[in-house]
């Protein structure tokens, strides 16, 4: 079952090659910038952006834009499920008053934050990454044991990904819009897992209760692996540019 | 003298030196600038203005452990409140195993932010310290009956986890904090799971106390008896609106225990990144409600204001929050 997300109107691609602020390492453009002293034009032309310099794959890119739409990838993911739960049986056919109402809500957010950080980063003078292909198991949106186990991944996976990135931006604006939506999300995920089973709010999978009770992050390298399973070939995810 | 050599050799001492050049963005303009023109007698001004700026520090910023210190502050509070839990009555066993298991991680926190501040760590409060009542040590505060009864007790822990989130996300992007990027993950793993705590308190009060089943309550509007996982608006005022408003409200933006650029507004906020989100600013969501817009984003608050409400809870004449006053 392949699905194309819906979603507005994309922006034109004819400013791919527009220069960015923080496209490369810092490292390797202070080399750049030393080999061609006092050529400052060419050294900013250098630093270009490219969304697909892996075939078939879709490069987030790198510095706080790359972070960006790294997290654009993952609200399009989580916007995309939602909007297909509620198309789907369980919803419309057996879940509860209150279930219904959480799963409307994580709909409306999720969507507001795949719209939010297209716009965000088309703001900061970027080009966000294009709208992703989907993928899910057959049957997916038709129990409520395979809706919520799908939500409780995402949700999670979420979680993990943003405290995993938080790292690697360097503009606190940027952190600070991070943080405003991860714990959202966090909300997200204990209520999941608390329809999944009750009281699994912070389960030994996900927070560290035998240690420091420390959320368990991820590295992009690590969430991408799981995200691109429901992504379709041309869709999946390349990270290599973060950290 | 090459000024990249320079780097490089600082680099060498201070591997954050690319972090602390503030902005790569500044040091661009500072290049674009000064293009060819840079000569060599120009260059030391030019590399002083660079690094004058990447060292110094911003007036009345925190440091890193002063933050750490801050959030460990607020951890004994949550510690010494969930040790609390013990007399109440008419929970469901779910609800006090969702208790015990909180207790075990803010007290969880409370070790692991010792250990990293090490000799650097406040003394323990003590349990003492806190009137969870409200009454400042006296008798008479607005939630004096908490130890026995479970919707005040539950009403105290969501304000609470609401309040933790929100100072976690408001220091997360203090200079200090991003210069430190172990510290930074680690807040960040710390918030997530205060905002896990406080869907799940949400969830127990929408349902009632003695529910079976928590996560089957239906929240009503205006959210404050029965709110539901995530922060709708200002939820009416909170758990106890007029006493609880302040922890949905704005926070300062400027002085000491704020972040530079950041701007703490109140939970109902839909300004994020400079656009006002709404039906119209997002055409996908034109037939979401309202509220939709709020709830998507929480909102951080300055380490001034989350100590306004901490102290409430604070005996008088014990300074664990005022000092941030």
């Amino acid at each position: 079952m392949s699905h194309k997300i819906l979603s507005g109107p994309q922006a034109p691609e004819a400013n791919l090659d527009q220069p960015l602020y923080t496209p490369i390492k810092r490292r390797s453009f202070f080399m750049y910038a030393g080999a061609t002293a006092g050529a400052t034009a060419l050294v900013l032309a250098g630093c270009k952006d490219d969304n697909n310099n892996m075939p078939g794959m879709v490069d987030v890119g790198t510095g706080d834009v790359g972070v960006l739409n790294y997290a654009y990838a993952l609200e399009q993911l989580e916007a995309d499920f939602y909007t297909q739960v509620r198309m789907g049986s369980y919803y419309t056919s057996t879940a509860t008053a209150a279930e219904k109402q959480i799963l409307d809500d994580l709909y409306y957010h999720e969507v507001i934050h795949r719209d939010f950080f297209k716009a965000a980063i088309t703001a900061a003078g970027a080009t966000p990454i294009k709208a992703l292909t989907t993928v899910y198991p057959a049957g997916t949106f038709s129990s409520k044991a395979s809706v919520l186990a799908t939500a409780k991944a995402f949700e999670d996976l979420g979680v993990a990904a943003y405290n995993g990135a938080g790292q690697y931006i360097t503009t606190p604006q940027y952190l600070y819009i991070a943080g405003k939506i991860v714990s959202v999300e966090a909300r997200h995920a204990a209520i999941i897992r608390d329809l999944v089973k009750e009281g699994d709010f912070v389960g030994s999978d996900i927070v560290d209760i035998a240690g420091n009770s420390l959320e368990m992050s991820k590295a992009p390298s690590v969430v991408v692996a799981t995200a691109n399973t429901f992504l379709a070939d041309g869709s999946k995810l390349s990270v290599s540019g973060l950290g | 003298m090459n000024f990249f050599d320079i780097l490089s050799e600082i680099e060498k001492v201070d591997p954050e030196v690319y972090g602390r050049l503030d902005s790569r963005r500044s040091i661009f303009k500072h290049m674009s600038g000064v293009g060819q023109k840079l000569t060599a007698a120009a260059l030391p001004l030019f590399v002083g203005a660079v690094f004058n700026k990447a060292y110094a520090q911003t007036p009345g910023s925190l440091a890193v452990n002063d933050v750490l210190n801050f959030a460990l502050r607020l951890e004994y509070l949550e510690m010494y409140f969930y040790q609390q839990r013990t007399a109440l009555t008419g929970l469901s066993s779910v609800n006090a195993n969702a208790l015990s298991l909180i207790a075990t991680d803010e007290a969880n926190h409370v070790k692991f932010l010792r250990a990293t501040l090490g000799a650097a760590a406040i003394a323990d409060p003590g349990a003492a310290a806190f009137d969870f009542t409200g009454g400042k040590g006296a008798a008479g505060g607005p939630f004096g009956d908490y130890r026995t009864n479970p919707a005040t007790y539950l009403a105290l822990a969501q304000s609470f986890e609401d309040t933790g989130v929100r100072a976690y996300k408001g220091a997360a992007p203090i200079s200090s904090v991003m210069a430190n990027k172990t510290v930074l993950t680690a807040a960040l793993n710390i918030h997530s799971v205060e905002a896990r705590h406080a869907s799940h308190i949400r969830s127990m009060r929408r349902a009632g106390a003695n529910s079976a089943t928590p996560s089957q309550g239906v929240a009503v509007a205006p959210y404050s008896a029965a709110p539901k996982s995530w922060v709708s608006g200002t939820d009416g005022g909170g758990a106890v609106p007029g006493t609880t408003n302040a922890i949905y409200g704005a926070g300062n933006s400027s002085g000491a225990g704020t972040a530079a650029n950041v701007t703490y507004l109140a939970e109902d906020n839909t300004l994020q990144g400079g656009v006002t989100l709404s039906g119209t600013t997002i055409p996908a969501a034109s037939s979401f409600p309202a509220t939709a817009f709020s709830e998507a984003f929480d909102e951080g608050l300055d380490v001034k204001t989350v100590a306004t409400i901490a102290n409430l809870f604070v005996v008088t004449g014990n300074n664990l929050f005022s000092v941030y006053l």
